[in-house]
């Protein structure tokens, strides 16, 4: 049997890899469910806050919050990129990348600096290779995210906003549009981007307590954590649907290929089957 | 919904989940500058929350009360909104967890030397005793 053995290896080879890889689709589908949930829990307060958010613009502080105001000339552009720890979901990171590399050709090309923050092994991994400033990094941020987590590595593009340094920030994650679609999103976080769908148009104010500044300022960085909090937990459903997309491929394709092989195993057992009784035949026949 | 004037729309929500969404007619609660009643048809407010409970008298009457860990308060004539940093059904908290950790906290703040660490300490113990007021406020209600 030409090749025989070797056909068979390569099968069973294989067969281990498709238990690997639907292991990893079942694993990843069970974490979608909980990683939505939690994404669910999550979204009363962003809507809240949102809705918080929509009333304080509309509203005439007597003084502009610098996070509200937009500056004149951008020289630098900060960067809050939210990625996967771990690999094998597919083009998910990738997409995302590409899309922020765009941005920053684009901002550089404006003669801008750029600073990033990135969140997870894989920005920091690629990001290394690019030539920009990395501010900070954070990663192991596991299945259940926390806030808190996020808060040191927000702090850094806030406070930087803040001195001046950086004029604009954007967020980068997956959007999980549903189980199939993970849409890569840049959405620009400071200055805050206006408002302007609300019913409320007279001119009107809060009573603040203590302060408007002190308080206003507690509600930006309250919206801030919350909104990047929001994008982490997206981009978790986004990295456990693409890994069980990818893992279904995976598994599909290894499918087709012990198809093939075996198709080809028994063709050539066949083969091996034919000849012999041919020199057999052929042998009886010289006796 | 129709809106009367007698009542207001009041929604509760922590960073992890909604606590309390309904009609009110009496919302009670510990500001920063001082505790605050409101009522509808108050003038728009927009303030700090201090940990501590939060009553609620809903439309029909029936009386809540929250355990709120610090946050913001958005009044608006029709609509209150807190936004907790932490917040609980003031039922479901465990009072021999709080009054643990109040005497942690107590003797954590006696031991502890650098900022940080008091700070912390101090936090955890105006958190455990908001917990324990709220604790406190549910049992009145029992008795009444």
């Amino acid at each position: 049997m030409a090749g025989g053995k070797e056909i068979t290896t390569k099968i069973r080879s294989i067969e281990n890899t498709k238990k690997v890889t639907s292991a990893l689709e079942m694993v990843s589908a069970s974490k979608i469910r909980k990683s939505q949930d939690l994404m669910n829990a999550t979204r009363p307060y962003a809507h809240m806050i949102r809705r918080v958010m929509g009333h304080l613009s509309k509203a005439n502080p007597e003084f502009r919050h610098p996070f509200t105001v937009r500056r004149e000339e951008t020289k630098k552009v900060g960067y809050i990129i939210i990625s996967t720890d771990r690999g094998l979901c597919g083009g998910l990171n990738f997409n995302l990348f590409k899309l922020v590399l765009a941005s920053i050709g684009e901002w550089q090309g404006k003669g801008a600096e750029v600073s990033l923050v990135t969140l997870g092994k894989k920005a920091s991994g690629f990001f290394k290779n690019v030539k920009v400033e990395i501010a900070a990094h954070t990663s192991d941020l596991g299945e259940k995210p926390q806030i808190e987590d996020l808060i040191g590595s927000i702090k850094v593009m806030l406070d930087a906003y803040r001195e001046e340094k950086i004029d604009l920030v954007y967020v980068v994650y997956n959007d999980f549009v549903n189980t199939m679609t993970q849409k890569p999103t840049l959405e620009q976080l400071l200055p805050l981007p206006e408002t302007d769908d609300e019913e409320i148009r007279d001119i009107w104010d809060y009573i603040y307590e203590p302060d408007a500044e002190a308080l206003l300022d507690t509600v930006l960085v309250r919206y801030i954590e919350a909104d990047v909090y929001q994008a982490v937990l997206e981009n978790l459903a986004s990295e456990h649907a693409a890994r069980m997309i990818a893992m279904k491929n995976a598994t599909d394709n290894a499918g087709d290929l012990i198809d093939e092989l075996t198709l080809v195993f028994n063709k050539a057992r066949q083969a091996a089957i034919t000849q012999e009784i041919s020199e057999i035949v052929g042998g009886a026949a010289a006796v | 919904m129709e809106k009367t004037a007698g009542t207001l729309k009041c929604d509760i929500v922590s960073s992890r989940r909604e606590i309390f969404s309904g009609e009110i007619t009496l919302f009670v609660a510990s500001g920063v500058a001082g505790d605050l009643g409101i009522t509808p048809r108050h003038v728009p407010l927009i303030t700090e929350l201090k940990p501590g409970p939060v009553k609620v008298i809903s439309a029909d009457g029936e009386e809540s009360i929250f355990y709120v860990g610090g946050g913001i308060l958005e009044v608006m004539p029709h609509v209150i909104t807190v936004m907790a940093d932490e917040a609980e059904r003031a039922v479901d908290l465990d009072e021999a967890a709080a009054l643990k950790a109040r005497d942690e906290a107590e003797r954590e703040l006696s031991t502890s030397t650098s900022e940080m660490d008091v700070e912390l300490a101090r936090l955890k113990l105006l958190r455990s005793l908001a917990e324990l007021k709220a604790v406190e406020m549910v049992r009145r209600k029992k008795k009444r």
